[in-house]
C-alpha cells in the first residue's frame, strides 16, 4: 500500500470508530423511548403515525407475537412490491416506457428487497421505472433494514430483561427506527452524494452525441432466421437518469445494496468521485458498528459491546489485508503478456486500490452487496475473501441488525464450548445458556450454510444451472457457490458474470433468501424469549468473562472454525483450484 | 391477530414516507443546491448544446485521440444504456486472449513502453471516464505523432487534465480522457 493508501484507511477508521459510541448511546435512547434532539419534530409524527395505524405503544409483545408481527409486516410489503412488478408497465414515472417483470422475476426481485438481500437478476437503467425504484424498491431498502435492527434490538432486551416474557413492541421500535435513524442520516447523505455528482432527478434519459462515433457488429438474423452480424454505426448514446441519491443513501445505509444501475456502486453516477466512496463505505459500516454500542449500553456492560466489536474490527482486518495483498499481486497471467501491474479488471481508476478493496470487504463483511468493483474478476484468492466473510454468515460487522444477532448467536455457541472444555457453566451475560438458547443458536449461524451447499450441489447436477456460468471450470463453481452464498444470506452481490435470470436461480434463490432472513429472525426471536424469561446469575469466581480480549479472541476463532468445518470442501474445488491453476500457467 | 390491521397500514404509510416525501425532498434541495450535478453533470458547447457528461466516458480508438479504458457494456463500448463489466475470471481463456489483443492493438499503433494494466482490462461499470496518468502519458508520442504536435505541448495538456486525490489523500489521481479529447480537439481542430 502507499503512504495516501495507509493514510486514507486509517483516517476512514478513525472517523468510523468516532461515531460508534454516540450514534450507538442515541440509538439505545430511541429504542428505550427515551427523549432525544430529534423529539420536538419527531414526536407529533410518530404520535399520529401510531394512531392512524391503530398501534398501542405501551403494548408489549412476547416473543411470538414479535415474530409474528415482523412475518406479516414483510408478506403486506412482499405482496406490495410484487403487485407493483407486475403493473410497472401501467403505473406513472416510467419516461421510458419499460415493461412488467415477468412473474419468475418480479417473485425473485420482491423476496430479495423483502429480506435486505437485493439480489438483482436485472439491471436497474434498462428495466426498472423511476416509480418502482422509488416507491417499490427504495422504500423497502427503508423497512428491510428497519425490520433487521427492530429484531436486534428485541434481541438485546432479551439478555437485558429479567423473569419477563415480553420484548418490546415491533411496530414502536420499526417506526422509530425508520423515523429517528434511517431518515435523519439518509436526508444528509443523500445531499452530500448529490453535491459529488450523483444524480437526482425525474428526466427522461438524455441523448449526446459521441466525440468519436463508432462502429460494432451487432448480431441480427438474416430472411432465413440464421444468426448473422450487422456493421452498424452509433453516432450518439443515450444516458439514463433518475432520483438516484435518495436510493443510494438508503441503500448504503440499510445495507440492502440493490444498485439503481447495473454497475451498481461503480456507476458514475451512482459513486462519481473519491469522497463519494469513502461516504458510501462509512454509511454501510456506521449501524452495524453503532449497534455494537447500543448492545453495550441496553445491557449494561458496555466493555461487552467493544469486545464484540473488536471481534468483527479484527475479521475485517485480517480479510482486507488479504485482499489487498492478492490484488496488488496482478494476475499473472496477464503479466505473462508484458503487461505488469495491480489486476484493474473490473474496476474503477479514481477509486484506488485500497478504496476498491475496502469497499468489498465492507459490503461482504455486512450483507450489503453494493459493489464497487466486479467481484468474478478478482483474483481467485482475492475473490475467496467476499466469498469468505459472506459464508462465514456476515458477522463482520454484519448487516443492519441481522450482523449483530448472528454475532450473539455465536458468542453463545462460542461460551457454551468454552465452558465445556474448562468445566465451568455456561453464562452469558448473567443468563444461563441451556438446551432452547443452543438450539436456536445452531439454527441461527447454520441455516444459511446448510442451503448454500445444498443448492450449490443441485447446481452442479443440472445442465440448465451449470449452462449459466460464465467462466469454464473451477471458477464456474464458485461463480454458483457464490450466488447461493450471497442470496441465502441475504447479501446480494454477485461474481455476476453467472446468468441468473432463469427459472433455476430465480426460483430456488427466492428459497435460500427466504430460509436465510427468516429461520434465524425468528430463531433468535425464540432464544430472546427464553433468555427473557431468565433471572440474573450474578458472576461469580466460576464465571468465564464474556468482555475481555481472551474471549473475544475465543469467539473470532470459534467464527473462523464453523466456517472452515462449513465451507473448506467447496472453497477448495472452487477459488483455491484456481489459484493452483493460475499458478501453474494454465 | 391484532397485528394485521397496523401491518397492512404501516406498509401503505412508509410507502408514502420513504418513497414518496423523502426522495421528494431530496429532489427539491438537490435540484436548487447543485443544479448541475443533481441533472447529470453535463458539459456543453459554445452553443449550449450537450455534448457528454464529465461523469460518463466514451469510446476512443483513432489515433489522434486519448484512448479510453476497454469497457464490456451490452451491444457496444461505453453504451450508457448497459453498465457492467466483464465479469471475466483471471484464468478464463478467452479473456486472457481478449486482453492479448488488446496489447498487440497498442503496440501496433505505435504505444512503446510500459503499458499500465487499466488501459487493457475493462472497467467495472464499463463507463470509467478516466485513466491513470500514467495510462496517458504512454500514449502521448501516438496522438503527437497523429496531430503533428509537439510532445511537450501535449504534456502540458494532459498535465493541465490530471486531477489529484480528493483533498490530497482520497482515491487515485486519474485523467478524464472526454475532457482530454475535447481540449484537444479545440486546441488542433
Amino acid at each position: 500500500m502507499t503512504q495516501y493508501e495507509w493514510l486514507q484507511t486509517i483516517l476512514f477508521l478513525v472517523l468510523l470508530l468516532a461515531a460508534v459510541k454516540p450514534l450507538g448511546a442515541f440509538m439505545a435512547k430511541v429504542f428505550q423511548g427515551e427523549r432525544t434532539m430529534l423529539s420536538p419534530v419527531l414526536a407529533p409524527c410518530e404520535n399520529l403515525l401510531f394512531r392512524v395505524c391503530g398501534v398501542k405503544r405501551d403494548e408489549e409483545m412476547d416473543w411470538k407475537r414479535y415474530a409474528a408481527a415482523v412475518l406479516l409486516f414483510n408478506l403486506a410489503l412482499f405482496v406490495s412490491l410484487f403487485a407493483i412488478l407486475m403493473l410497472q408497465h401501467l403505473l406513472p414515472l416510467n419516461p421510458q416506457k419499460f415493461p412488467a417483470f415477468t412473474w419468475q422475476l418480479a417473485l425473485n426481485t420482491a423476496i430479495s428487497f423483502v429480506t435486505n438481500t437485493n439480489w438483482q437478476a436485472y439491471s436497474g437503467e434498462s428495466a426498472a421505472s423511476y416509480f418502482t425504484q422509488m416507491v417499490g424498491l427504495a422504500v423497502h431498502n427503508f423497512v428491510s433494514a428497519a425490520t433487521g435492527i427492530a429484531v436486534a434490538i428485541a434481541v438485546i432486551r432479551g439478555f437485558a430483561r429479567r423473569r419477563t416474557s415480553m420484548l418490546g413492541n415491533f411496530w414502536v421500535d420499526m417506526t422509530r427506527c425508520t423515523l429517528y435513524v434511517l431518515l435523519p442520516i439518509t436526508l444528509v447523505s443523500a445531499l452530500v452524494l448529490v453535491s459529488q455528482g450523483v444524480t437526482q432527478n425525474f428526466s427522461n434519459y438524455k441523448t449526446v452525441p459521441l466525440v468519436q462515433p463508432i462502429t460494432y457488429d451487432k448480431p441480427t438474423a438474416d430472411a432465413k432466421g440464421n444468426p448473422v452480424t450487422a456493421r452498424v454505426t452509433v453516432k450518439e448514446v443515450t444516458i439514463p437518469m433518475g432520483p438516484v441519491a435518495s436510493q443510494e443513501a438508503i441503500k448504503e445505509l440499510g445495507t440492502n445494496g440493490g444498485g439503481f444501475f447495473n454497475a451498481n456502486s461503480a456507476h458514475p453516477y451512482e459513486n462519481p468521485t473519491p469522497l463519494s466512496h469513502m461516504v458510501e463505505i462509512f454509511l454501510i459500516l456506521l449501524i452495524p458498528f453503532a449497534l455494537t454500542s447500543t448492545f453495550g449500553v441496553m445491557v449494561g456492560n458496555t466493555r461487552q459491546g467493544w469486545a464484540i466489536l473488536g471481534v468483527m474490527v479484527l475479521i475485517m482486518a485480517i480479510s482486507f489485508a488479504v485482499l489487498q495483498g492478492a490484488e496488488t499481486g496482478g494476475n499473472p497471467l496477464v503479466a505473462k503478456l508484458g503487461v505488469h501491474g495491480v489486476n484493474m479488471e473490473g474496476k474503477e481508476v479514481r477509486f484506488g486500490l485500497a478504496g476498491t478493496n475496502l469497499f468489498s470487504v465492507a459490503t461482504t463483511g455486512t450483507s450489503c452487496g453494493a459493489v464497487a468493483t466486479m467481484h468474478d474478476s478478482l483474483t481467485p484468492l482475492g475473490g475467496m475473501i467476499p466469498l469468505g466473510l459472506i459464508l462465514l454468515g456476515e458477522i463482520a460487522p454484519g448487516g443492519v441488525g441481522s450482523g449483530l444477532y448472528t454475532m450473539l448467536a455465536f458468542a453463545v455457541i462460542a461460551v457454551f464450548v468454552a465452558g465445556l472444555m474448562i468445566g465451568r457453566t455456561p453464562e452469558f451475560l448473567g443468563k444461563k445458556i441451556e438446551v432452547c438458547e443452543m438450539w436456536m443458536s445452531i439454527i441461527t449461524v447454520l441455516a444459511a450454510g446448510v442451503v448454500v451447499l445444498i443448492l450449490s450441489g443441485i447446481a452442479m447436477i443440472t445442465p440448465k444451472a451449470v449452462a449459466s456460468m460464465a467462466n469454464p471450470g473451477s471458477h464456474g463453481l464458485s461463480e454458483v457457490l457464490y450466488a447461493f452464498a450471497s442470496m441465502a444470506n441475504n447479501n446480494g452481490s454477485a461474481f455476476a458474470g453467472l446468468s441468473a435470470n432463469v427459472n433455476f436461480y430465480n426460483i430456488l434463490g427466492s428459497l435460500a433468501m427466504l430460509v436465510g432472513r427468516f429461520v434465524p429472525a425468528v430463531a433468535v426471536l425464540a432464544m430472546a424469549g427464553s433468555l427473557a424469561e431468565k433471572k440474573y446469575v450474578p458472576p461469580s469466581l466460576g464465571t468465564l468473562p464474556t468482555d475481555k480480549v481472551p474471549f473475544a479472541l475465543w469467539l473470532t476463532l470459534v467464527i473462523l472454525i464453523v466456517g472452515a468445518l462449513t465451507f473448506f470442501p467447496a472453497l477448495s474445488l472452487g477459488p483455491i483450484v484456481e489459484h493452483l491453476t493460475m499458478l501453474g500457467g494454465k | 391477530m391484532n397485528d394485521i390491521k397496523p401491518a397492512l397500514l404501516m406498509a401503505v404509510v412508509f410507502t408514502i414516507i420513504c418513497g414518496g416525501i423523502y426522495p421528494a425532498v431530496v429532489t427539491g434541495i438537490a435540484q436548487a443546491v447543485f443544479p448541475k450535478e443533481a441533472t447529470g453533470s453535463f458539459v456543453t458547447d459554445r452553443s449550449g448544446r450537450e455534448i457528454g457528461s464529465a461523469l460518463i466516458g466514451q469510446p476512443f480508438s483513432d489515433p489522434k485521440y486519448f484512448w479510453s479504458r476497454p469497457s464490456a457494456t451490452t451491444d457496444f463500448g461505453y453504451n450508457p444504456m448497459g453498465s457492467g463489466g466483464s465479469n471475466a475470471g483471471p484464468t478464463n481463456p478467452d479473456y486472457l486472449k481478449k486482453v492479448a489483443d488488446r496489447v498487440k492493438a497498442f503496440k501496433d499503433a505505435g504505444v512503446s513502453g510500459e503499458i499500465p494494466t487499466d488501459l487493457i482490462q475493462a472497467s467495472a461499470s464499463g463507463l470509467d471516464p478516466h485513466i491513470s496518468p500514467e495510462a496517458a502519458n504512454v500514449q502521448i508520442p501516438r496522438v503527437a505523432r497523429a496531430r503533428g504536435m509537439k510532445a511537450d505541448e501535449l504534456k502540458r495538456l494532459v498535465s493541465a487534465h490530471a486531477e489529484d486525490r480528493q483533498f490530497g489523500i482520497l482515491g487515485n489521481p486519474r485523467v478524464n480522457v472526454l475532457m482530454l479529447n475535447l481540449a484537444l480537439d479545440r486546441l488542433v481542430p
